[in-house]
């Protein structure tokens, strides 16, 4: 019986990542590859980071209690920032590449940078929350439950809430970050990686799981209004959407397609 | 951001496991253990199991399902508590924490009654040992693999005038559909007990809320219904497959054995030479796997044995007397005599120097150690005594126990009526296959003293071995116990029977058991293994297997065990000599003029420590005390199904352990589901209706070409 909690945790953290999959990258093979391609350069992040990390360790050489402490928020701030070193490297690659296809076959549109960003943001998502998911996952399957030596029981459907926040923050953070490299806006970068720490720094209080969520889901709404505004939206066309005021639905839907 | 989310992770289980760390040890492919499964677990570490056992009718033992048995817990104290796990408690299968005293017949035939109910059991270990006595075994053990049956001494068979081991509840020879584990450290016990309070205890009778502390067993056996089935599977894999999956391993070790008079191993004794025999059995075994104190079943009658044979070697005139004397230990005579059929069959096939003919007499030792008063009884077979010429032999043999008994006041030798049975013991063996004159030495004259025959509380307290508290390991050892003297008077008893046996005259009462030798033999295998004594007789590389608790008497599949080894390498010790070969010589001693292989066993032993206890003068000692091979005739000549050789095999396993942890209710369960459910659907309607209306909602002034979403 607790394949429940399996599916459920699994619908939870990765559920909407498999619907913006479903939707907006799987039609179009150019999409996917520029999706697997951001989450092989999230993975050579990760890769970085864990040497940073493993040197860091068996340099210091200590088992104590607060040494491990600094530690991990040493390799947190250091993961943080590889990461952000990365996404601004796949920017400058994706740069490269659009001239490239342009090149290549001047007759299709390549994709916009913007689009290019949501595609890109959402495939670190999807690694990042898989990569710190799936162990949690594998327990869930069971028999036991987290809670004998008195942790809260609700510890699966939090991770599972955690991570998709993150995922779908990665997402955000990749609009707003590629926005602001076309714009030569340097502050925006400043403030997605400040961002980025704090949301980090946060799960260092994570036995306070309330705190913890709710400043993360703070956050998130934040950027995604933020991404909303920088990917094109506007209070009017969002209430023009909400009221169907746009031209009749389904023609336009055949007409775009 | 999965840094975060890593230490998300680790800062919940213990600080300082990172998730990139894991990441690490992934790539390392170590991938075992994370934090969040010891958020989850306990494991049980000192736990012994119940594990499968087979012979060529039956299987006994218990076993779990291949993923393991989980339930939740429910301690159960006394009878009433039962109860609940049967009939009332509402969330079954439960996994019984039985106290030691429970774990009787009636309790266990309850529990086997319904185990749709029962997933599993954890039996504590009762302090102080019940003292109404507690027998796993049968009560009458070996029982139709001894010298009468139904066509031989019908009156006798399957022990029709004694129940040897009457307080026998025959458990350990149960099937049982569900794992029992048994729970050796009590501090564990206290944590399951703990766990039990904190979740499960019901306030006012009615059902405890969730989240319920369980406990998962593992320990699925690969072997079923009989060693027929199973040795032939294993039998067709070893044809066909490169990389058989054997299910099923024949009890085998090895038994050691010597002479008083070195004679050529490789070759055979004459017809004429004359041989007193005298035997003890190495073996015991309890309930559960590889949990065999045996003190009185077995250790007990073998220390003494090894005292008689050092108490022996030091007469003067052993080389001149006109027999020779052979020390016998037989392995795994508790499984239907495993030792001592196959020493028969190997003396009938002339595959041992000694042949059957050449046996002049038999001494054997049961269980000794707890005499009520002086008494130590001579038990004798009726049957082989219809022969005139055997009963004038037997005569003469209880005859010279009973004048060499007469020098020592502390043990008094007694007949029983010639009409009583022999009790389970090697004898019958050699009996089966010829009739010799033997006696059976035991400290009962009918049903055992023993009240925890084969059982885990067969220890040193059952045969009265205890040491004064403040004393160090050392002195412990050194310590002569009332028990040690007993056994040593038998020792001498035994030594000056097989002197006078053996042809000797003039200096039986010379002979002395040390009884300083039998407490340091006591100790070193009852209390403590690892002790400066032991490691100085032991071979180098057997260093490592004594540990700091006493050995196990289980004859096990993989031979030869440490009690094998630690006997032969005592004996060698106690009867051989020390030589003045180095290491080299010892090892290959051939080439050493006035050195036999064939005659002596060589071992170059760790020796004592020097007199600044810094390191130890290892040397070589020459003796006879050699292994031979305790592997059942019956798989030596592939009859699986035989009636006459004892068929025990152990069944193979992959993973034996126990853990605990909370089971979460049926309701969160369903929750998360529903919860995961509705992001899920809520997400894919969001997603379909954004897309939808990309166009309109973001809207891209500069790039009027490019496709946007």
């Amino acid at each position: 019986m607790t394949a429940a909690v399996f599916f459920g945790c699994a619908f939870v953290a990765f559920g909407p990542a498999l619907a913006l999959y479903i939707f907006t990258i799987a039609a179009e093979p150019l999409r996917i590859i520029f999706l697997i391609v951001g989450a092989f350069f999230w993975l050579l992040s990760l890769l970085l980071s864990s040497l940073v990390w493993f040197m860091a360790g068996s340099i210091t050489d200590s088992k104590d209690g607060p040494v491990q402490k600094h530690l991990l928020i040493f390799g947190v701030l250091v993961s943080v920032l590889i990461q952000e070193m990365f996404r601004f490297a796949y920017y400058r690659l994706l740069k490269k590449a659009n001239e490239g296809l342009k090149v290549i076959n001047p007759d299709e549109t390549a994709p916009s940078m913007r689009l290019l960003a949501y595609v890109s943001g959402l495939g670190f998502g999807i690694m990042s929350g898989v990569f710190s998911f799936v162990n949690t996952l594998s327990n869930s399957l069971g028999p036991g439950t987290v809670g004998i030596h008195g942790d809260s029981p609700q510890f699966f459907l939090n991770s599972a809430f955690m991570t998709l926040v993150i995922m779908l923050l990665h997402m955000f953070w990749g609009i707003v970050f590629f926005d602001g490299c076309e714009k030569k806006k340097w502050y925006v970068l400043l403030v997605v990686l400040l961002t980025h720490l704090l949301v980090s720094a946060l799960t260092f209080i994570s036995p306070h799981y309330g705190i913890n969520l709710v400043s993360a889901y703070m956050i998130m709404v934040f950027m995604g209004i933020w991404a909303f505004f920088v990917a094109g939206g506007s209070y009017r066309n969002l209430k023009l959407c909400l009221l169907c005021q746009d031209e009749d639905f389904l023609l336009f839907n055949q007409r775009s397609r | 951001m999965a840094t975060a989310a890593g230490g998300f992770v680790a800062n919940l289980g213990s600080p300082g496991l990172l998730h990139l760390l894991s990441f690490f040890a992934l790539l390392a492919g170590l991938c075992r253990g994370n934090s969040v499964e010891r958020k989850i677990y306990i494991p049980l570490n000192k736990t012994a199991p119940c594990v499968r056992l087979l012979n060529a009718t039956h299987q006994i033992g218990c076993h779990s399902s291949i993923s393991g048995d989980t339930g939740v817990i429910h301690v159960v104290e006394k009878e009433e508590d039962l109860q609940w796990v049967l009939t009332d408690g509402p969330n079954p299968p439960y996994v019984v924490l039985l106290e030691g005293t429970l774990f009787t017949r009636k309790v266990m035939e309850k529990l086997k009654g319904s185990t749709s109910r029962i997933a599993g059991l954890a039996v504590s270990l009762a302090k102080p040992s019940p003292p109404s006595g507690f027998s796993p075994s049968v009560q009458c053990p070996n029982d139709g693999f001894g010298i009468y049956s139904n066509s031989y001494g019908p009156e006798f068979a399957h022990c029709g005038e004694i129940q040897w081991n009457y307080l026998g509840n025959g458990l350990a020879y149960e099937d049982f559909s569900f794992p029992i584990f048994l729970l050796e450290d009590e501090n564990e016990t206290n944590v399951i007990k703990q766990c039990y309070r904190d979740h499960n205890l019901n306030q006012n009778g009615s059902a405890p809320a969730f989240p319920l502390c369980a406990m998962q067993l593992f320990s699925h056996m690969h072997a079923v219904i009989s060693t027929v089935t199973c040795m032939r599977r294993s039998s067709i894999q070893s044809t066909f497959s490169i990389n058989p999956e054997i299910v099923c391993d024949p009890l085998s070790d090895y038994n050691v054995w010597s002479m008083l008079k070195p004679i050529n191993a490789s070759g055979t004794i004459e017809p004429d030479d004359r041989v007193v025999v005298a035997a003890t059995q190495l073996d015991s075994r309890s309930f559960f796997w590889n949990v065999a104190p045996g003190a009185e079943s077995a250790v007990a009658s073998f220390v003494t044995q090894l005292a008689a044979a050092e108490a022996l070697h030091k007469a003067p005139d052993v080389t001149t007397l006109p027999h020779n004397v052979m020390f016998v230990f037989f392995q795994g005579e508790t499984f239907d005599y495993i030792g001592s059929s196959r020493m028969v069959y190997d003396m009938e096939k002339g595959k041992f120097p000694i042949r059957l003919e050449n046996i002049d007499s038999f001494v054997e030792l049961k269980q000794v150690a707890l005499r009520n008063s002086l008494e130590l009884w001579m038990h004798t077979d009726p049957m082989s005594q219809k022969n005139e010429s055997v009963q004038n032999q037997v005569e003469h043999l209880l005859t010279t126990l009973q004048k060499s008994g007469t020098g020592v006041p502390a043990v008094v030798l007694r007949r029983l009526n010639q009409s009583q049975p022999l009790p389970p013991s090697s004898l019958q063996r050699f009996l089966r296959a010829r009739n010799i004159s033997g006696v059976v030495l035991a400290d009962h004259p009918t049903v055992f003293h023993n009240r925890y025959y084969q059982s885990i509380y067969d220890t040193a307290e059952n045969i009265n071995v205890s040491y004064p508290e403040w004393q160090s390991p050392e002195e412990d050892l050194n310590f002569v116990t009332d028990t040690a003297k007993a056994l040593a008077d038998v020792a001498t008893v035994l030594g000056r029977a097989l002197y006078q046996l053996a042809g000797g005259t003039k200096f039986s009462d010379n002979i002395q058991a040390d009884p300083q030798t039998v407490t340091r033999l006591l100790y070193g295998f009852l209390v403590r293994a690892n002790n400066s004594w032991f490691q100085s007789f032991l071979r180098q590389d057997l260093r490592s297997i004594l540990g700091d608790g006493p050995l196990q008497h289980y004859i096990a599949v993989s031979s030869p065990t440490n009690t094998t080894y630690i006997v032969q390498c005592a004996l060698a010790n106690l009867t051989g000599e020390v030589t003045d070969l180095t290491r080299e010589q010892c090892q290959d001693p051939s080439k050493v003029p006035n050195e036999n292989k064939d005659l002596y066993e060589y071992t170059w032993v760790q020796g004592p420590m020097n007199s600044n206890q810094t390191d130890r003068l290892p040397r070589c000692v020459r003796s006879t005390a050699r292994l031979a091979r305790a592997l059942s005739p019956a798989f030596e000549l592939g009859q699986w199904g035989s009636t006459e050789y004892s068929t025990w095999t152990e069944s193979r396993w992959k993973d034996i352990s126990a853990r605990i942890f909370l089971i979460a209710s049926k309701e969160l369960e369903f929750v998360t589901l529903t919860v995961g459910f509705g992001v899920l659907v809520f997400s894919l309607i969001i997603t379909y209706c954004i897309n939808a209306k990309a166009d309109v909602l973001f809207i891209a002034p500069r790039e009027p070409g490019a496709v946007s979403f």
